[in-house]
């Protein structure tokens, strides 16, 4: 009972660790800002996708969120 | 006592965690530079106020702002202040590549492990920070807004050049 406050203490923060999440650092953001990151890099891949995802869904365009980017200023 | 001892653990590696994520703020001390190992010359900072700005070649306002540092050097550099540039980029050739394009009157040198801006926290690149005379932090930038930071910039410095040397920290 001591040490329970502690050991649960303790427990929780090593839980925190064994999360496969982390964030990415402004600094860290260079591989991201790539253009090869750009979901639209690739207009004809584009016109595919388009293609493929209006005839199964019905649905067309929503997609203009962007991807990657350094997330500058 | 023992439960006391380990309410006072827990304290104790929460303050210490609270310690480590806390960045460069307002007041702050300016830390020896020296030591993280940055590449390149380090000009001497000492009674001079002093605009350190967090860069790298893959972030577009950043390259955005080197005519106002430049002008900013330029109007300013021989009343005490300093542009210190500190590149983010993983390889110097990066750095090499945007520097030949463009004609720094300032310093730059390379934070190659990353280990100044990780000390500093900054919160979005660009990031920059103006030092006092005595070695302070007075003001902090986050992003680079054209004219309008370059005003508030201009309208800065030349507040912590008038003052006089507050001391070393």
């Amino acid at each position: 009972m001591k040490y329970s406050i502690l050991f649960l203490g303790l427990g929780i923060m090593l839980l925190g660790t064994l999360s496969g999440c982390r964030t990415v650092q402004p600094w860290e953001r260079g591989t991201l800002s790539d253009y090869t990151m750009r979901p639209d890099r690739d207009p004809l891949t584009d016109s595919f996708r388009e293609h493929v995802y209006f005839t199964r869904e019905a649905a067309a365009g929503g997609r203009g969120v962007g991807g990657g980017g350094c997330g500058c200023n | 006592m023992n439960t006391s001892f380990g309410t006072r653990m827990i304290g104790a590696l929460l303050l210490s965690a609270t310690t480590t994520l806390a960045g460069w703020d307002i007041g702050t001390p300016l830390p020896n530079l020296t030591r993280f190992k940055l590449e390149g010359v380090l000009p001497s900072t000492t009674g001079k106020v002093l605009l350190i700005d967090f860069w790298a070649s893959w972030c577009a306002p950043c390259k955005a702002s080197f005519p106002a540092l430049n002008s900013l050097q330029k109007d300013y550099g021989d009343k005490g202040f300093l542009v210190l540039a500190v590149n983010q980029d993983k390889t110097g050739e990066a750095l090499a590549t945007i520097l030949t394009g463009h004609s720094a009157i300032y310093t730059t040198v390379r934070d190659s492990e990353n280990k100044l801006v990780a000390e500093a926290d900054v919160a979005s690149m660009p990031s920059s920070y103006l030092v006092d005379r005595s070695g302070r932090i007075r003001y902090l930038h986050r992003g680079f807004h054209g004219e309008k930071t370059l005003a508030q910039y201009r309208k800065e410095i030349e507040i912590l050049l008038n003052e006089k040397n507050r001391g070393a920290p």
